[in-house]
């Protein structure tokens, strides 16, 4: 095992590097520009033996994985805010196509008006686009959680975005302990391709197709989808059997098991909850916290499994639902305990938008002030 | 050519079949028409057809699949290929 000291975008680099990726497409875009100029560079020292292509821009760096993957490269991008909203449609082609990228956002609120700073307006204004979400709220969660989403991709068939805050933790330095690279590779062994361009059998790939055939393929990508929870489940624990590391599957649970009030959030605020949910504790709240490793799918059944009857909930929102109650974790959250709605309280609280300091005072009172319970 | 339908419904997969694209020779309003005096087999309207439908041998042109795009006539160095208007 070997221990790595960086920032967040050079452990992204580090995870590609391990992960035996083929070819990578990218354009840089603050705060993720580090992580394509370090693939750069170990790509042009020949550290890391994979084909690096610079591309005008967003729309093309997605464009050109899908065409890696359409001949059975194992292909990667990274990107944030608004490159990520410029990728949009190809996004939708290539969750279509099934092809199995995986793509680090970096998230950083969206225009307008122009700011740098982390929120997740970004990918989750990007949830519909048949990509899997996954969210990380640290740097040894994001270097495993970069090779975890390449099994799950290659497995389902379905390209896995892989969350990071801004600055907050691409920006910071942190440990994180690399496994060793015969471990990675059994880990992430190849998998038979589904369809891949071939000139021998020459064939065409996703064309015009009439309301005979166009359902089905929906049918089965919303299938697929919502099933995938089952491979990233086992990704987890797979990977914990190989390496030792645990960062939650769907979900990651602290202190629940006796709390009546919990706290649920997304990213890099669900490591400083942690802190609000002991400081509760102490103060005699019955506190537990649920970190929302995968937004998409959403982990419905699992939430549920963790949430007694007349629990309170606080979710914590870094976006705003434009138009709804509240944020957009809050409304998914809601939507799928809408059965039990009788029986748990939810309150939403929005904090940390555009990079704004979050700490776990102000995480703690979002609780205690909801619930006016007295200190 | 053989395994043509080895793969699961999830992926939207087309192999190329003869007629895939209809009937699209009833689409025709003008019908070409290779005048073998003219002629000097350089093959041009054979590459330049989108349609395919010039053997590549003979210059036989298959009507069924023949759109009467005219772009073989347009394209011939030689004006050897006369758009006639279908009755
Ligand atoms: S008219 Fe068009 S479709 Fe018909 S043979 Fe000429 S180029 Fe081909
Ligand atoms: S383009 Fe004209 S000259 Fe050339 S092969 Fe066709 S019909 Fe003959």
């Amino acid at each position: 095992m070997k221990k790595l000291f960086d920032t967040g975008c050079h452990v992204v680099a580090q995870a590609v590097k391990c992960a035996d990726v083929d070819m990578v497409a990218a354009y840089p875009i603050t705060p993720q520009t580090s992580v394509v100029e370090e693939i750069a560079a170990l790509t042009e020292s020949g550290e890391m033996n994979c084909r690096f292509l610079p591309v005008e821009g967003e729309h093309s760096a997605m464009a050109a994985c899908v065409a890696a993957a359409a001949v059975g490269a194992r292909a990667f991008t990274a990107t944030s805010s608004q490159g990520l909203l410029y990728m949009h449609e190809v996004l939708h082609m290539a969750s279509g196509c099934r092809f199995p990228l995986v793509m680090v956002n970096v998230n950083r609120a969206v225009f307008a008006p122009w700011t740098l700073w982390a929120d997740h307006s970004d990918s989750l204004s990007q949830r519909d686009t048949g990509w899997l979400q996954l969210y990380c709220c640290s740097l040894q969660e994001v270097f495993n959680t970069i090779l975890q989403a390449y099994y799950i991709a290659e497995r389902v068939r379905i390209p896995v975005m892989v969350n990071m805050d801004g600055f907050i933790l691409s920006h910071c330095r942190m440990i994180v302990n690399m496994p060793d690279q015969e471990i990675i590779d059994k880990f992430l062994q190849r998998q038979p391709n589904g369809w891949i361009a071939n000139p021998a059998n020459p064939s065409a790939y996703a064309c015009v197709t009439g309301a005979d055939l166009y359902p089905g393929f929906r049918e089965e990508l919303f299938n697929d989808t919502k099933n995938a929870d089952k491979i990233i489940v086992e990704a987890a624990s797979v990977y914990r059997d190989l390496t030792g590391f645990w960062d939650g599957d769907l979900i990651d649970t602290y202190r629940c098991d006796d709390a009546d009030t919990f706290i649920v959030t997304i990213g890099s605020m669900a490591a400083e909850a942690r802190l609000s949910i002991d400081l509760l504790r102490e103060q005699g709240v019955k506190t537990g916290l649920i970190k929302i490793r995968s937004f998409r799918p959403f982990p419905a059944a699992a939430l549920s499994a963790v949430l007694p009857d007349g629990a309170r909930v606080m979710v914590l929102d870094r976006n705003y639902g434009l138009g709804t109650e509240g944020g957009i974790v809050f409304s998914e959250l809601k939507a799928s305990l809408f059965n039990r709605a009788a029986k748990i309280e939810i309150a939403n609280q929005i904090m940390g938008i555009g990079g704004s300091d979050v700490n776990y005072q102000m995480m703690a009172d979002a609780v205690t002030s909801a619930w006016d319970i007295r200190r | 050519m053989e395994q043509r339908n080895d793969f699961p419904s999830k992926y939207p997969v087309s192999y190329p079949v003869i007629g895939a694209g209809g009937d699209t020779g009833s689409w025709r309003m003008f019908r070409p028409e290779i005048d073998k005096d003219k002629c000097i087999k350089c093959l041009f309207c054979w590459i330049y057809c989108p349609d395919g439908v010039i053997d590549r041998d003979n210059l036989q042109i298959n009507y069924d699949f023949c759109k009467g795009c005219g772009i073989c006539a347009k394209e011939c160095p030689r004006n050897a290929i006369n758009m006639i208007r279908e009755e």
